[in-house]
């Protein structure tokens, strides 16, 4: 599991000028915009985050919509995980940290002290930047996540793990050796059978913090068209230090700068015509 | 001289003495196992896991001795290895900068370097004393007590040795905070603990203070962890002490299966714990 430094740079691209607005292709300003989109999945308001005495993420308001990718980019340090750990509250991990304000799902405030974390989390499903297969067999690392809340027959269950493996475009390569260890796969089949393990549960939200920031450039084109298969079915969120990245993948994107959300727009509309100047700067490479 | 040649010279004078000490320490250890050779293996044989202990001029064995060590340590493992690894996962998962759990982690440094002469005093003042005689029960008891705080710091250790990233992805699928430590953590570190088991038993299998104090000794086969058993250490003590040249070399053979069994679960627990990082 020792894939993450160099690989790591080597999927984020230089900060040259070349990326940003000349890499994207460009759509003409009077392109229509598309429909506006159904009742928002998850409404964040006023979301404030303390690492102790540290505010992190200062005041931000932002709605997510259902069936969409929503990217948050900006640079280390900025938040943007941040606000991500909030709407699973995997925060609560750790007693230093906490939030106030509003988070909605569906109407409902999942800041509540009298949110049941656990059925919350099994709402929201989460991947992180380093792929964390536990220690049993792939078969089981799917079936780990089902198992807690459905109580599915053995036939049920081995279609629900093969489902989720197909979807997550690894099936054709795991399906001989389910009974191996999820450890003894590649670090970007790690990536996806995490990822099948989050789909598993049948989450309404996914979450996926720099999911493909350990991956090289083969692995993490597999995992953005995952993204974009998923996302028929899922109100995905997903935080990238790669902005092609999020240029390709993402139907809204948030640039976040220190605790703050700087600008909020679709993502073709944030990297063509920047309304920001901070926003711009970062876009074309400036800084960041 | 030159800087490059003075390092050059530092250097071989720290080589060379660190070559004498690695070789002062190795040559204790070769003696140490050469003489329990060379003394032990005349003695072994078959009379000596099939026979009890003889009186002396008698022929014999250490049949009940290995006996009833073994069956103590295996108590006292079973014992001591559920507390052990509940307080660890206490002070690893639940008690992080806790005050309670400093105090806790602090007795246990203190439990783990106390003298076992201690505990098997201990030992004796609360269940000796009381029953009004000694007991395989007191003996097993004491050894318990010196696996407990060698199980809680290894399983501790382990624990924390486990990514915060494998807790978080448990977490974060709706595992409730008990299943993510049994079925995932628990997992991940597995190997860890038992090597931390292992290395308890190896520990209590050569006690002889807290047994003289507990478990005495029996010159019979005692199957009855009611009454006093006979035990290797303790055997090997009063054989060794004593003027008969048989029961010396009973006592060079008791020797010798110790310290083979030690080394054994000690190469053992190494294996398996590079085993555990050559899997991650």
């Amino acid at each position: 599991m020792n894939i993450e430094v160099a690989p790591r740079a080597a999927a984020e691209p230089a900060p040259t000028h070349a990326r940003g607005r000349l890499a994207v292709p460009s759509v003409p300003a009077d392109k229509p915009r598309p429909a506006a989109d159904a009742a928002p999945k998850v409404v964040i308001k006023d979301l404030h985050f303390y690492y102790r005495a540290f505010e992190a993420v200062k005041g931000i308001n932002l709605a997510l919509h259902d069936k969409r990718v929503t990217a948050f980019i900006g640079p280390s340090g900025c938040g943007k995980s941040t606000v991500l750990r909030c709407l699973n509250r995997i925060y609560e991990l750790y007693p230093e940290q906490r939030a106030t304000g509003e988070v909605l799902i569906d109407g409902e405030n999942i800041l509540d002290a009298g949110q049941d974390l656990n059925l919350l989390r099994a709402r929201v499903g989460m991947v992180f930047q380093k792929p964390t297969p536990f220690p049993m067999s792939i078969y089981d690392n799917i079936a780990f996540g089902v198992r807690l809340y459905e109580k599915l027959s053995p036939q049920d269950l081995d279609a629900r793990v093969e489902e989720a493996l197909r979807r997550a475009a690894l099936w054709d390569e795991v399906k001989d050796k389910l009974k191996q260890n999820g450890l003894s796969l590649s670090g970007g089949q790690q990536q996806r059978l995490c990822i099948a393990r989050a789909i598993a549960v049948k989450p309404e939200v996914l979450l996926l913090d720099e999911p493909a920031s350990a991956l090289d450039p083969l692995s993490t084109q597999r995992i953005e068209e995952l993204i974009a298969e998923l996302k028929t079915d899922y109100c995905i969120v997903i935080v990238t230090h790669n902005m092609q990245q999020a240029a390709r993948s993402s139907d809204y994107t948030a640039f976040m700068y220190l605790g703050e959300l700087v600008e909020f727009d679709e993502t073709e509309a944030l990297f063509t015509h920047p309304k920001m100047r901070q926003t711009e700067d970062y876009i074309t490479g400036r800084f960041g | 001289m030159t800087l490059y040649g003075r390092r050059r010279l530092t250097n071989a004078v720290i080589l060379a003495l660190s070559f004498v000490a690695t070789a002062m320490g190795l040559l204790v250890l070769f003696l140490i196992l050469g003489t329990l050779l060379v003394h032990g293996v005349p003695a072994l044989g078959t009379a000596l896991f099939t026979q009890i202990t003889p009186p002396p001029g008698g022929r014999g064995g250490l049949a009940n001795a290995i006996y009833g060590s073994v069956v103590m340590t295996v108590v006292a493992t079973l014992a001591g290895t559920p507390v052990g690894v509940l307080t660890g996962t206490y002070l690893a998962e639940f008690g992080r900068g806790s005050a309670i759990a400093s105090v806790v982690r602090f007795i246990n440094d203190i439990l783990l370097s106390a003298p076992s002469i201690v505990i098997g005093l201990f030992v004796y003042e609360v269940m000796v004393v009381p029953m009004g005689h000694f007991s395989a029960w007191a003996g097993a008891v004491s050894l318990a007590i010196i696996v407990v705080p060698v199980v809680v710091r290894t399983t501790e250790n382990m624990l924390l040795l486990v990514p915060a990233g494998l807790r978080e992805a448990a977490t974060a699928l709706g595992a409730p905070r008990w299943k993510v430590i049994v079925a995932v953590i628990y997992r991940a570190a597995l190997q860890g603990m038992l090597t931390g088991v292992m290395l308890a038993v190896a520990r209590i299998a050569g006690e002889t203070a807290p047994l003289l104090f507990t478990a005495l000794n029996n010159q019979f086969f005692s199957p009855n962890m009611n009454a006093p058993m006979a035990n290797l250490p303790v055997v090997i003590f009063q054989f060794a002490m004593s003027p008969y040249a048989d029961w010396q070399l009973l006592a060079w053979a008791g020797a010798l299966l110790i310290t083979v069994a030690i080394l054994v679960l000690n190469v053992l627990a190494r294996w398996i714990a590079s085993r555990s990082i050559a899997t991650q």
